[in-house]
């Protein structure tokens, strides 16, 4: 342009002033109330409304808390010691703390076999739960579910020890035959499993006393240690039969396709209650006539049933969203049905559905309270029937019921929580 | 330069059943279907064994006996003389009832819970995550009994409500919230109700017919006709005006306390509430969940977009965000519907006579047709699930995203 202004003054200042401090309204935290707390009368309503609420609940549940008496005997005893004041008489948790855990019939000097049983559980879910773990800790996951049978129920050691043989057996005799194809494997896996937990059983029944712990009955089982044996068991089970369930529904046989639909949607259709009757009264007609299986195990067949039906479906959505080009791919080296879905699509498929099938552990989880309707003493039987009918504890309801909240709310909050972290630690992809 | 491979010629042998993958799949079709009749097999024989054993037969004859069982909640007329089929019609109906309230309010808590989780209120957003986290992860087992034992526990007896200077009193002399039950005005119909209600439906149809007339009206003139207002004015005006020219013919039956219980009005049992309000808060929490993904579905890419359209915030809701959030949170919600349904089959621990209470328990404890209960139990959860599948399918399809 021209030098017009060139030696005139400079109207724009050139030197930066000193920075000025936001004003008090709008740094720090009063800036950060006004914009989350009370933004708009509307916003400024709801948050006194809110803060009105906690007060009442805080208020409310201190002195309950504060006040609560841990030591009596009964809840008369906890009214004498209150004497009027608001108070919670948590001595129900602890005089009754083994039959909420173990259930009233649980033998008492053999607690800390379920409780190490538990302990053991931990460390055998530690590799499976957690990537980074050693791999060779895997293997004292395969036997854990063998040693947990042998403390829980106890009898001798060789029971579980042959059914572990048995299962050695067949992934040996998987192994040869694998060479030739996989369903040959699979086949001569079977039989030598059978074969030698047939041949087997004669040992557990000629020596009875060998390594025995007291044998405790299906029915003595109760409390929330019936809840984690029935939730750990089912879902573990219904893994392989969902992934089953849904390869065959996504299978192009129409026969294998429909048997497999039929059974999702008939399961998904009816209530867990139902098939819970079932268990409790219909099943036991199914069986030989004069074998005598017992509820426990009648019940873990109906819910694995029910959350195979779940898990299926979710594994199917994890199959659909894999793209096309990875079963063509697939094919395209060569590989036959068995390896393809072993090493290209499974391994995929399972990582898109971790989080759904979390979610149906966790909902499975929850359901296994259910089993208080057929009068069977998990957590919430226990509570429903031998504690709160006794004249001892008639008419403590919240102490309890928050217990039952208490516990439920920790362990499927931790495992929701755990499958977030599992799902950003798998997320390979860049974003 | 390619060679094409002839195709195997030769006759059929017997190793093609296993080694070719053109008639593999019938070979493993074939052995699948054996097993399957093998299996049903067995298990028919077993079943024959076991019910000839107990000197039992399979027969639905029992549905015709009489019940002689009282329900303590009915929606049609019953007595202990009705058969246990009249009792079964009332343990559905309690079904439909406790799933259709619960649904209705699920999803207003839901959706209030879902759009609050959303909104600029930290405190409030906290408040709403701990709502959801904490039902969410607590089984409906324990609410369900929770609620009731609060009902039972907090609320006053009918015996309350009694003397000069009684320890509790009705809400506004018409509802009586007590330990036992709600009681509710209930509205008795004269002679010359019907055409107040045919009117009140007519006006329902009315408001259809100006909304859809306003929308044509937008998309065809461009016309703004605001809408609100005038469906709020059709909604009320004729049936209140209808009310008085028919000489008021609804009137309203107050519950009266009548020696030690109420009587007469609307009667809900504590286990139906208990049970409804169990339900709708541990379904809410689900719902909830899905409105805020809905939400949060919609890219903000479309608000904007809307906005620089020149539309108000209103009318970006409704027009713009509203339709794409729906498509993504009505398939979720319609499965939480048929959850709490299938989860209304609970109410057999608070002693809500639903039909899992009737046919499923005290009538299959009366008769000992354990099967034939149990299977025609299934089959009602069966066709519910299947009818509300059905209704699902047709409006994905409908608001399926119409692509090339």
């Amino acid at each position: 342009m021209s030098d017009t202004h060139a030696q005139s003054v400079a109207f724009v200042r050139d030197t930066m002033l000193p920075e000025q401090p936001p004003p008090a309204t709008e740094a720090g935290v009063i800036k950060w109330m006004r914009e989350n707390l009370f933004k708009g009368w509307f916003n400024s309503l709801l948050t006194l409304l809110s803060l009105y609420f906690i007060y009442k609940i805080v208020t409310g549940a201190y002195p309950w808390f504060a006040n609560g008496i841990w030591t009596t005997s009964s809840l008369a005893e906890c009214r004498e010691m209150l004497d009027g004041m608001t108070g919670a008489c948590f001595s129900v948790l602890t005089e009754r703390w083994n039959q909420l855990l173990f259930g009233f019939q649980y033998p008492s000097d053999a607690y800390w076999r379920p409780t190490l049983a538990f302990v053991l559980l931990l460390v055998a879910l530690y590799p499976v739960l957690y990537p980074k773990a050693p791999r060779q800790m895997l293997t004292f996951t395969a036997v854990f579910p063998f040693i947990a049978y042998w403390l829980i129920w106890g009898g001798t050691l060789l029971t579980p020890l042959v059914i572990l043989a048995g299962f050695v057996a067949g992934y040996f005799a998987f192994k040869q035959f694998e060479r030739q194809s996989f369903s040959m494997g699979m086949l001569a896996g079977l039989i030598a499993t059978l074969v030698v937990i047939w041949a087997g059983q004669i040992l557990p029944a000629a020596l009875p006393n060998f390594i025995a712990l007291e044998a405790v009955e299906s029915r003595n089982l109760g409390g929330f240690m019936l809840n984690m044996i029935l939730g750990t068991v089912c879902v573990s089970l219904s893994l392989p039969f969902g992934i089953l369930l849904a390869l065959g529904r996504q299978s192009s046989m129409p026969i294998i396709k429909w048997i497999c639909v039929i059974f999702i949607e008939f399961i998904r259709g009816v209530p867990l209650i139902t098939l819970l009757f079932v268990a409790n009264v219909v099943l036991a007609y199914f069986f030989p006539p004069g074998s005598n299986i017992d509820l426990v195990l009648r019940v873990i067949i109906m819910i694995t049933a029910f959350a195979s039906a779940y898990i299926a479906e979710v594994i199917r959505g994890g199959l659909a969203a894999l793209p096309r080009g990875q079963y063509e791919a697939a094919d395209s080296l060569g590989l036959d049905y068995a390896q393809a879905m072993r090493l290209i699509i499974l391994p995929q498929a399972l990582k898109i559905s971790i989080p759904g099938i979390v979610n149906v552990a966790v909902g499975l989880f929850k359901d296994t309270t259910l089993v208080a309707i057929i009068s069977m003493f998990d957590l919430v039987g226990m509570i429903r029937g031998p504690i709160l009918a006794s004249t001892e504890w008639n008419g403590v309801y919240w102490e309890l019921w928050g217990f039952a909240v208490f516990v439920f709310f920790i362990v499927c909050f931790s495992i929701s929580k755990y499958s977030q972290w599992l799902e950003r630690q798998l997320a390979t992809d860049h974003r | 330069m390619s060679t094409i491979s002839d195709p195997p010629s030769g006759s059929f042998q017997l190793s093609m059943l296993i080694n070719d993958t053109r008639y593999r799949s019938y070979t493993f079709q074939f052995i699948a279907l054996i097993l399957l009749i093998l299996a049903f097999a067995y298990l028919g024989y077993n079943l024959l064994a076991n019910l000839q054993a107990a000197g039992l037969n399979i027969s639905y004859q029992f549905l015709g006996e009489p019940a002689g069982y009282d329900i303590n909640q009915t929606l049609i007329p019953y007595t202990s003389q009705s058969s246990h089929w009249q009792a079964s019609l009332v343990g559905v109906l309690n079904t439909l009832l406790v799933a259709f309230l619960g649904c209705l309010m699920a999803t207003v808590i839901g959706v209030i819970v879902g759009v609050l989780r959303l909104s600029d209120n930290w405190l409030i957003r906290q408040l709403m995550s701990v709502y959801v986290e904490i039902f969410r992860n607590v089984p409906v087992l324990i609410w369900i009994l929770i609620i009731m034992a609060v009902f039972i526990a907090v609320l006053p007896q009918p015996r309350d409500f009694r003397g000069d200077d009684p320890e509790a009193t009705m809400f506004l002399n018409a509802f009586a919230f007590t330990g036992r039950g709600f009681y509710a005005p209930a509205p008795i119909f004269g002679p010359g109700s019907v055409a107040v209600i045919a009117v009140f439906l007519a006006s329902i149809a009315g408001i259809f017919a100006f909304r859809n007339y306003a929308k044509k009206a937008l998309y065809e003139r461009g016309q703004l006709i605001p809408t609100f207002w005038p469906s709020l004015a059709i909604f009320f005006l004729p049936a209140i005006t209808a009310y008085f020219i028919f000489g008021r013919p609804i009137t309203l039956e107050y519950p009266e306390l009548r020696g030690f219980n109420f009587q007469g009005g609307i009667f809900m049992r504590n286990s139906l509430i208990a049970l409804w309000f169990a339900l709708s808060i541990y379904t809410a929490a689900f719902i909830a969940e899905n409105v805020r993904a809905g939400i949060l579905a919609v890219s903000k890419g479309q608000t904007e977009a809307a906005a620089s359209l020149g539309l108000r915030p209103g009318r970006i809701m409704n027009l713009v965000v509203l339709p794409q959030a729906l498509r993504v949170i009505i398939p979720p919600l319609i499965s939480q519907y048929l959850n709490l349904t299938k989860n209304s089959s609970l109410a057999i621990a608070v002693g809500y006579m639903d039909l899992t209470g009737t046919l499923g328990g005290i009538t299959l404890n009366q008769t000992g047709r354990a099967i034939e209960a149990i299977f025609l139990l299934m089959l009602f959860y069966l066709a519910i699930s299947l009818a509300i599948s059905a209704i699902m399918n047709v409006y994905n399809n409908a608001v399926k995203l119409k692509e090339r």
